[in-house]
């Protein structure tokens, strides 16, 4: 079902859905809002995903905003059903982190809440028909619109750039830079010997420099990867008519099981990564 | 797909969104989650010592009314006793004056013959003296046989 009204193909109504709102600057130096996907690559890594960046801080605020709505009132008495519910969320997250974490840090705990929630939100909107917020804003003279900030890889990767700077942050925090180093070139083969230790040491860092880059590769991607074959797929099932309606249905369901897990899977890798990390093994 | 300033500008809205997080969120939650597991722990605690109260209380009200009935028995026991001893000593004292009553009234009673006798005697005398004086149809001299006339009535 083509909003747009105008004669589309299904490859162009596909890939129409897939493009970001994207403003940067152009290769001749001026700055504005690119027309199409080949103008959006042209411009390279000065570019920003309009669409993105405001969905997810929108719901970030949202996340916040109601959090913070009961906390500011909280009482240690009868709860209410607001009150309720948030609890709920916050002891769930305690206990898990409580069980993966043994550390003890102030941050670890509202890190991993923030990013459940907030993954949490943004992956919701995976369940708003892929029309509706791209139609109004159509009508309203914006171009494209990709309302799923968790289906954008920058979005993921941000994310999980900022948990690698933590676990790097937390490694040479509780270790030290010598036992890190140390932990990086004493692995997986530990020699005694000199000798040995000079043929192991290079063998060593590129295994754990790969283990350790593949965290936040695989945590990005992962969420970018579940997400962005789900928006797919609804956009595949938009395409279909009127059988859209069942399918969509069915699909919804099961992906509502897919957002909560991968939030949940966000949270939780990140929990114990950072748990490896102030670790010593 | 693109890798472009998106990258740093969700890391920037993450950084923020954690720090508001941990300074305005998760305190009070975790505070007010902590002091009511505090108060619920301390509620049970309460209510199972009140249990254990009760109980002794209950032990203790137990004692107290089983000897308050054994006071009471043995007060009630005492008051028989004591209305049966009120009951022995009234009867003694109505015999006793019941045989004073008696004595008195023979005393009386015999006063009363005495005195009657010896009225009775002093008429009788008087009596005899007047038949005397009709028989013998003289006077007799009152003062002259006073002594055999006494002598007369103490007989009688």
């Amino acid at each position: 079902m083509a909003s747009e009204g105008e004669t589309q193909t299904a490859g162009e109504y596909i890939v129409h859905h897939l493009q970001n709102l994207t403003f940067g600057r152009h290769p001749d130096g001026t700055w504005g809002f690119a027309h199409g996907a080949e103008e959006a690559a042209n411009m390279g890594f000065m570019a920003i995903h309009v669409d993105t960046m405001f969905w997810s801080v929108f719901l970030g605020v949202i996340f916040c905003w109601l959090f913070r709505k009961v906390a500011k009132n909280i009482e240690a008495g009868v709860p209410g059903k607001l009150q309720n519910f948030v609890e709920t969320i916050v002891e769930f997250v305690d206990n898990n982190v409580r069980d993966a974490y043994h550390g003890d840090s102030k941050l670890i705990a509202p890190l991993a809440l923030t990013i459940f929630c907030w993954v949490f939100l943004m992956n919701l909107m995976d369940l708003v028909p892929v029309d509706w917020i791209p139609g109004l804003v159509h009508l309203a003279g914006v171009e494209y619109q990709k309302v799923v900030p968790t289906t954008d890889v920058n979005a993921t990767m941000g994310m999980a750039l900022t948990v690698f700077v933590l676990i790097l942050g937390y490694s040479l925090k509780m270790k030290g830079v010598g036992g890190f180093v140390g932990e990086l070139a004493g692995q997986p083969f530990a020699a005694k010997s000199l000798v040995g230790k000079i043929l192991a040491t290079p063998i060593n860092l590129i295994l754990e420099g790969v283990a350790l880059l593949a965290k936040p590769v695989s945590l990005g991607l992962r969420l970018f990867g579940n997400l962005y074959a789900g928006e797919l797929i609804f956009i595949l099932i938009a395409l279909l008519g009127i059988w859209q309606l069942p399918l969509h249905f069915g699909w919804a369901v099961f992906h509502l099981l897919v957002i909560t897990l991968q939030a949940f899977i966000f949270m939780m890798l990140t929990v114990v990564y950072l748990s490896q990390a102030s670790e010593h093994h | 797909m693109n890798m472009n300033l998106t990258l740093i500008g969700q890391s920037i809205a993450m950084i923020v969104f954690v720090l508001f997080c941990m300074k305005y969120i998760w305190p009070p939650i975790v505070n007010a989650l902590e002091t009511r597991r505090k108060n619920i722990a301390d509620g049970l605690a309460a209510a199972s010592e009140s249990g254990l109260k009760l109980e002794q209380a209950e032990k203790e009200a137990a004692e107290m009314v089983g000897s308050a009935r054994q006071q009471a028995s043995e007060i009630v026991e005492q008051a028989n006793r004591r209305a049966v001893q009120i009951v022995e000593e009234a009867r003694n004292d109505a015999i006793g004056e019941r045989e004073r009553q008696v004595a008195a009234a023979a005393s009386d009673i015999e006063q009363e013959v005495n005195r009657a006798r010896e009225e009775l005697s002093g008429k009788v005398a008087a009596l005899a003296v007047a038949g005397a004086e009709q028989l013998l149809g003289r006077e007799i001299n009152a003062d002259a046989h006073t002594d055999l006339l006494d002598k007369l009535a103490a007989e009688l």
